[in-house]
């Protein structure tokens, strides 16, 4: 095969990426004696007020790629944080008018788990189905909505299938009455336009690290106009205006903020890019019998691919794809024996969803990698089947779903 | 999944050489097999394992075995290495085999112990069907 490629091959950039070589420059500046390491928040000196300097730019460079005012953003740990505070902050500080939450079965962990800490706290969560392509529909939203509903929380880009939702849709009916929107957009940054200046959304949560940036640094959209509150969840000091306290990390800030200017910069070339790898990907894994495609092909991201092949088990594909990283569902729950839920919500059978892989791509995907990753699927895929019963009794012509199945 | 360099070569090995380990069928039919099946889709393994038997007088003895496994690497392992334990035992003492000699083998790990529990299980039932024949 290639000599051009190194291995593994990484295809698995919905779960993280690499930092970009510029991104790792600028978090290397803001750390030592020579560098910008101050505390922004020290007003008495000039370290302070460089360090806050560079802060404010990284702010900037968020609310550009996004559309809205950088004091609509308040930097957090990550996208899990900015989620939790949206939610719960929300939930707290309005539960005076109603203790009723709509999200989705398909929702991030990072929104489905405090969702069910709000139900131990006294509220009441409706937990939306997906339609069979893997989105929530406006409709679906609106026939949940109840006297007491103070929340909306559905992500835009689901993390496993790469499905979009319809934010402006559902941001309308939320509007219309007077809900607040929460939207989790971990997977959209660079990926597709945001233009919260129209969206109606009330708060949006981010991850740098999704975008080329480093870990354990995220942002919550609050927006201002119409004003949207929230409870503070970790307090200390009163930073970020009051609704998370603790010391800016300035240097995971400034590759935040240089991670998403390029986004912006960069977003229509990587796109294009992006589009013409999952295509040459797409056209040559439909040739397989028997896959199947989760998520509407015709409604999601082209970096996020999501395959189940039937009669084969994603384990074990996995481990005979080994010099290939990818996952099957997220990377939260593949350590456990269950199939995922979010293909699960789709109303794929058991044995479809514990066969589905997860393939994505980023900017540093080369054509290379996906010809090798190709070649590397049909040979695994043809040898598992051999070795599959299942398999077997497809080609056998037999009805699984006839069998006497004995479980254990 | 951290597993043992154990399951991981039996793996692979079984993938890349299906012929020398074993993966294949019998026709069900003959009256010298054994079949077992057991596990089911949903659950994320099936296991079908076929026994070949001489018959010496009273005794029965596992000439050849031929296996198809769906499941995780670790089924696919548990199941490769059994074939490999079957071949040349009499049926009483593939009868004596316990999922805890595969565990052993393999060092699987414990969230893995049910790949050797359906291994036995699948040896039980194709010693089962084979003597029902006779």
């Amino acid at each position: 095969m290639s000599s051009e490629v190194n291995l593994p091959i990484y295809m698995d950039y919905a779960s993280t990426t690499p930092v970009d070589p510029r991104v790792a420059k600028k978090i290397s500046d803001h750390l030592t004696l020579d560098g910008n390491f101050g505390n922004p928040a020290s007003r008495s000196h000039k370290f302070g007020w460089k360090a806050e300097e560079a802060v404010e730019e990284a702010r900037s460079h968020v609310a550009n790629l996004v559309n809205c005012d950088p004091r609509e953003i308040v930097w957090t740990s990550g996208a899990t944080e900015a989620d939790n505070l949206a939610i719960k902050g929300i939930a707290n500080f309005y539960q005076k008018n109603g203790k009723h939450i709509i999200t989705s079965k398909i929702e991030h962990k990072a929104v489905l788990d405090p969702c069910r800490q709000l139900e131990r706290d006294g509220f009441e969560v409706t937990y939306l189905e997906p339609n069979e392509g893997g989105l929530i529909t406006p409709e679906a939203v609106s026939n949940a909505i109840r006297e007491d509903t103070v929340l909306i929380s559905i992500m835009h880009i689901n993390n496993e299938l790469g499905t979009i939702n319809d934010l402006d849709g559902i941001g309308k009916i939320a509007r219309e009455k007077g809900i607040f929107f929460h939207v989790d957009a971990a997977q959209s940054t660079g990926k597709i336009a945001i233009d919260l200046s129209v969206l109606p959304v009330d708060l949006m949560s981010f991850s740098a690290h999704k975008t080329y940036g480093p870990k354990g640094i995220g942002a919550l959209f609050v927006r201002r106009k119409p004003r949207v509150r929230i409870e503070a969840q970790i307090h200390g000091g009163g930073h970020e205006r009051g609704m998370r306290s603790g010391t800016l990390a300035t240097h995971q800030i400034v590759g935040m903020g240089e991670a998403f200017r390029i986004a912006k910069e960069e977003m229509d070339n990587d796109k294009i890019r992006i589009q013409s790898l999952h295509d040459k990907f797409y056209n040559s894994i439909s040739k397989i019998e028997e896959i199947y495609i989760n998520g509407d092909i015709d409604n999601k991201v082209s970096n996020i691919l999501n395959i189940s092949f039937a009669y084969v088990e994603g384990e074990s594909l996995i481990m005979a794809l080994k010099d290939i990283a990818v996952s099957s569902g997220s990377a939260c729950t593949s350590a456990s024996l269950e199939p995922s839920y979010v293909l699960r919500a789709l109303g794929r059978k058991d044995e479809l969803a514990s066969s589905s892989i997860r393939f994505s791509f980023g900017r540093f995907t080369t054509e290379e990698d996906v010809d090798y990753t190709l070649t590397l699927i049909n040979h695994a895929v043809d040898r598992l089947r051999e070795l599959s019963p299942l398999w077997e009794m497809y080609l056998d012509g037999i009805d699984l779903d006839t069998v006497d199945w004995q479980t254990h | 999944m951290a597993y043992s360099k154990k399951v991981v070569d039996k793996f692979e090995n079984t993938i890349n050489e299906p012929a020398k380990y074993n993966v294949g069928r019998f026709d069900p039919k003959e009256m010298n097999v054994g079949t077992g099946m057991v596990g089911a889709p949903a659950c994320g393994d099936v296991m079908k394992l076929q026994i070949k038997c001489e018959s010496q007088g009273n005794t029965h003895i596992i000439k050849d075995v031929k296996f198809k496994t769906y499941g995780c690497g670790s089924a696919i392992a548990s199941s490769s290495e059994l074939v490999e334990m079957l071949i040349g035992k009499t049926l009483e003492e593939a009868k004596e085999i316990k999922n805890i000699d595969i565990v052993e083998a393999l060092e699987l790990p414990p969230i893995k112990i049910h790949c050797s529990v359906l291994a036995e299980d699948s040896i039980k039932q194709a010693i089962q069907d084979y003597e029902q024949k006779q």
